[in-house]
């Protein structure tokens, strides 16, 4: 690998992206966002709003679905990626970690960890144990178990070992697709630990999730999907500030909206104006809200 | 006594055979999930080009171009015919019947060509025999043993060791989770049906070495007694396909070796014997000997 080329030549750029299921399903619409280098950020939204199809479209997978970017580009630094192979993600340095860990659990957790430096080819043995003493050092659990198969650890562990997998590629971009999905609290909190280690020995991060407290005390900056489009965006904490993403997102009843708006079923289609009408906390000068967009098309 | 030794000699020799031809079964389907039909004309496919060479590039060489080329054969089946469709998983069906008709053509252009013969593969055991302790046994039958194992030993520490065999389970477990980590999956299955091509090129030399006439049309079908060992060894467990051969080349030869005390089952009754054990295994255990579900805890 050449010396580490300029920071703005190592950022993830989706641009204007537009992804189609089978031809029909319309899954994203226009959408942009920037994952700067060494940087976190977030992507909140709920079911269905595509922040998955986002991650698929970046790592290469949309095709295994059914599904192909129809508009826009994704570049990684200088690197097109939309309509590759994840092969070529994970050279260019970006790696998935999938929704719901996605360990192969016949194999042991060694051959897991083996297993993420597949894309890559031949490395050198010194490379491979580089990579191997920063996975058993983030996760010294894992060192204690090399040799059970990756079905018996525990949901948290086997989390650990999705996320060690994918840092044996030594990814400078990770996309984590809901870590804290179905884990107790304090392996919530031990993940986002994990999440903030990662980042700070250089790696940036994608952080899809439902979880929007944890993901936003992690983020440097955030978006909100909403059906398929980029409805807010902006720092991280000014994000969390506002009604909008507090009521939806943190499940917290604002005092000066409505209280029957927070009993409403949250982000339907039909009622999105309550989001654009609610009065906004003050300071929300960096948040760019998605303009004049039309509601009621086909919801992915 | 010497009878039953025999007898088990016999059930091990050709339990390694259905071995490989169970193996290639167990490794495409790993790879593709797809259960190879033509897998039969594959093995007679090599077992003709040994024949037809023979003469020519000793036995060795033909042997050598008749692996080399049904594995290639194999591979053009898997990248051309089968997986035209893309990196789909959702497919596997569909070319598992593909492969019936792609059987149906390449065993009636060899049934043309070799008609009513029995073709000689020339291997350089002829009709020798052994003593081997109290029982006689073909030196054929103990060749096919040692080179079964040993190519078998080979094929699991592929598995085991190269980035191919981790490639090849990762895949079977999680396509996409394969994929995400980076994994070629087209090259890795179309080099998994090349093997499994090359492991059934090689069965067939044994297949048609002595005490067996030689090669003839009907060869191939022998696959299909393969089949079931690979089903109830669990299908997707090379060891498992292991067992299930060994059972079934022993069942074979133990009903055959005493034909005579079991005429009540009907004259041929090793012809079925494997069917038999196969749907007894099922009976048991439905997922077969290795097919239990992989431990997961939730």
């Amino acid at each position: 690998m050449p010396e580490a080329p300029p920071d703005e030549e190592r950022a993830l750029r989706v641009e204007g992206l537009d992804v189609t299921y089978g031809r029909a399903l319309s899954a994203l619409r226009s959408v942009s966002l920037t994952v700067p280098h060494g940087t976190v950020v977030a992507l909140l939204g709920a079911n269905g709003a595509g922040k998955t199809t986002l991650l698929r479209a970046v790592s290469g997978t949309l095709r295994l679905h059914r599904g192909a970017v129809t508009a826009g580009r994704i570049r990684y630094g200088t690197t097109e990626l939309d309509g590759r192979d994840p092969v070529a993600a994970v050279r260019a340095g970006v790696v998935q970690v999938p929704e719901g860990r996605r360990v192969f659990a016949g194999l042991t957790v060694d051959e897991n960890l083996r297993s993420g430096g597949l894309g890559l080819g031949r490395r050198r043995p010194a490379q491979v144990a580089e990579a191997r003493d920063r996975v058993f050092t983030l996760f010294p659990r894992l060192a204690e178990r090399t040799r059970q198969a990756a079905g018996l650890l525990s949901g948290g562990e086997q989390q650990m070992l999705a996320i060690g997998r994918a840092l044996m590629a030594a990814p400078r971009l990770l996309l984590l697709d809901e870590p804290s999905l179905g884990l107790a609290p304090q392996m919530v909190y031990r993940i986002a630990e994990v999440v903030r280690e990662i980042n700070a020995q250089g790696t940036a991060v994608l952080l899809v999730e439902q979880n929007a407290g944890m993901a936003l005390s992690l983020a440097d900056t955030a978006h909100v999907l909403e059906v398929g489009e980029v409805r807010l965006s902006g720092p991280a904490d000014e994000l969390a500030r506002t009604d909008a993403v507090r009521r939806l997102y943190l499940g917290e009843t604002t005092e000066t909206t409505d209280t029957t708006d927070t009993t409403d079923t949250p982000d339907t289609p039909d009622t999105p104006d309550t989001t654009e009408t609610t009065t906004e906390t003050t300071d929300a000068g960096d948040i760019t809200r998605a303009a004049g967009t039309t509601e009621g098309q086909g919801a992915a | 006594m010497t009878t039953f030794l025999d007898n088990i000699f016999n059930g091990l020799a050709l339990g390694a055979v259905y071995a490989l031809v169970a193996l290639g079964f167990v490794i495409i389907f790993k790879a593709s999930g797809v259960m190879n039909f033509a897998h039969g004309s594959l093995l007679l496919l090599g077992g003709y080009l040994t024949a037809v060479f023979h003469d020519d590039l000793g036995f060795a060489g033909a042997l050598a171009v008749a692996v080399l080329v049904t594995a290639a054969v194999a591979g053009a089946m898997d990248r051309f015919l089968l997986h035209a469709g893309g990196t789909d998983p959702h497919t596997a069906h569909v070319q598992t019947i593909v492969t019936i008709g792609v059987d149906i053509v390449i065993l009636t252009d060899l049934s043309r060509r070799i008609g009513g013969d029995l073709l000689s593969l020339g291997d350089p055991w002829g009709d020798s025999v052994s003593g081997l302790g109290p029982v006689t046994v073909a030196d054929s039958r103990i060749a096919a043993i040692v080179v079964s194992t040993v190519v078998i030993a080979g094929v699991f520490a592929l598995f085991r060791y190269t980035s191919w065999g981790l490639s090849l389970r990762a895949s079977a477990e999680d396509v996409e989770a394969a994929a995400l980590m980076g994994v070629r999956l087209v090259r890795i299955r179309t080099l998994a049906w090349c093997l499994a091509g090359a492991l059934a090129a090689l069965a067939a030399v044994f297949l048609a070495a002595f005490p067996a006439p030689g090669l003839e049309r009907t060869t191939g079908q022998i696959a299909l007694k393969a089949f079931p060992a690979a089903i109830l060894g669990g299908m997707a467990s090379p060891p498992g396909a292991l067992a299930g051969s060994l059972l079934i080349g022993l069942t074979e030869a133990l009903v055959a070796g005493y034909q005579s005390d079991l005429h009540i089952l009907g004259e041929g009754f090793g012809d079925v014997a494997p069917y038999a054990v196969m749907v007894l295994v099922l009976l048991v255990r439905p997922t077969g000997l290795f097919g239990g579900k992989a431990a997961v805890r939730v």
